[in-house]
């Protein structure tokens, strides 16, 4: 397939089909995200990387074949290694004994959230989320650094309200509802699924979508790059700092007991500020990614870039 | 008795959105246009999934899961046909014309 477009919308397919398939193994906070990130902005992306290289594929020392023995000869293996695999949802799985049932054990007496993914992920082993935030903060500095190098800062022109009237006024309903899901699915990460990876990527689409019907330039003087900037070091700052005051309170790092007198009222606030950290970078990542893409491919202000 | 009468009536609802979805499917395959195609998309997602909602929502009965299906028929209400509007105007800026006479399936 070499038109490049067809690809990216059947990888956007792709994504949601594994979250439809995340839903049937009851994993609902990964079909969250898997939708939110596969179906949503990672196509968007993906489009405005399209609009940067161009639409068609390159055919220029394309080995079809050499690739396609490569693709098969993974799989296999891949497949090879899935053989020895337990039954799923066997008891004796080894992803069902050791720490996975000590989580499962402990989590309600010793946290109390009913979510008990976001009881491991924020808690237990919030360790790995904090390499994951950085992560996500370093793909959007890298993103930055190799792109705005090459920058190409066009002067302002006004967005008409001509065009895309309808698509305008619809996600002016919208998009105030958008801002407020993600709020919500960010501050009820603990009761149901949710949580701030969710939440960021929800509230970066939000403002993707204003951005594409209302203007580059318009988003820009509402949410400023600088301001994004200092937004996405910021969340992995409070993420890191409540690591710092536990360890300052007398426990170990990201040990949220030590936070307040009552261990399990710390734990509870522990998860909420690591939360909304995690939100606050994603988000920030997300629409900096999106700001540092589309600036390089915009000509004509008023229309999406496509 | 409501109960049951809720059940009944929410068959015939959830039968006629199960065969709108999948005439739309078919629709959607063999249509000879983009534009057609959009036609027959645009009845699978607001009429098909307006009945199904629909059905659920009598199924569910009184509670919070109805009145969050009824602000998810809402939403799919509003953003559908947004939708549909979108990519009418993306297959116009990208230069499909309308043909009547296109006989090409897919």
């Amino acid at each position: 397939m070499r038109d490049l477009f067809a690809v990216v919308m059947l990888a956007g397919i792709y994504g949601l089909l594994s979250a439809s398939f995340f839903v049937a193994v009851d994993a609902v906070d990964v079909a969250f995200t898997e939708a939110a990130v596969g179906a949503g902005v990672f196509p968007l992306l993906m489009l405005t990387a399209l609009a940067l290289v161009g639409r068609h594929e390159q055919t220029a020392g394309r080995r079809p074949l050499l690739s396609f023995l490569l693709v098969s000869v993974t799989g296999a293996m891949l497949v090879l290694g899935t053989l020895d695999m337990p039954a799923f949802g066997s008891a004796d799985a080894p992803a069902h004994q050791h720490v996975a049932v000590r989580y499962i054990e402990t989590s309600p007496a010793e946290i109390g959230i009913p979510n008990m993914v976001t009881s491991v992920l924020a808690d237990y082993r919030a360790y790995d989320t904090l390499g994951e935030v950085v992560v996500i903060f370093t793909a959007a500095m890298g993103v930055l650094g190799l792109l705005s190098a090459a920058s190409s800062n066009t002067g302002t022109v006004q967005a008409t309200m001509h065009e895309h009237r309808v698509l305008r006024v619809v996600s002016k309903m919208l998009i105030p509802l958008i801002l407020l899901f993600a709020l919500y699915v960010q501050f009820h990460g603990e009761h149901g699924p949710g949580g701030g990876f969710q939440a960021g990527v929800i509230f970066a689409a939000g403002i993707i979508l204003y951005a594409m019907l209302f203007g580059l330039s318009n988003t820009r003087k509402i949410i400023r790059p600088e301001l994004l900037q200092v937004l996405a070091a910021c969340g992995v700052l409070l993420y890191g700092s409540v690591g710092v005051v536990s360890l300052l309170s007398g426990g170990n790092f990201l040990d949220y007991s030590h936070l307040l007198a009552d261990p399990l009222a710390g734990r509870h606030v522990g998860i909420i500020v690591i939360e909304l950290g995690v939100g606050i970078t994603v988000a920030a990542a997300m629409i900096l990614i999106f700001y540092a893409f589309a600036n390089m491919t915009v000509t004509d202000e008023d229309s999406p870039p496509c | 008795m409501m109960a049951v009468l809720a059940e009944w009536l929410s068959v015939p609802l959830l039968a006629v959105g199960i065969f709108l979805v999948v005439s739309g499917g078919v629709g959607l395959l063999r249509f000879p246009d983009i534009f057609c195609r959009m036609h027959a998309a645009g009845v699978t997602e607001t009429l098909a999934s307006g009945l199904i909602l629909l059905g659920l929502m009598l199924l569910a009965g009184w509670g919070i899961a109805a009145f969050k299906l009824l602000l998810i028929l809402l939403f799919l209400l509003i953003t559908s046909p947004t939708a549909s509007h979108a990519l009418a105007k993306a297959a116009l800026h990208g230069g499909m014309k309308v043909d009547p006479d296109k006989k090409e399936t897919f």
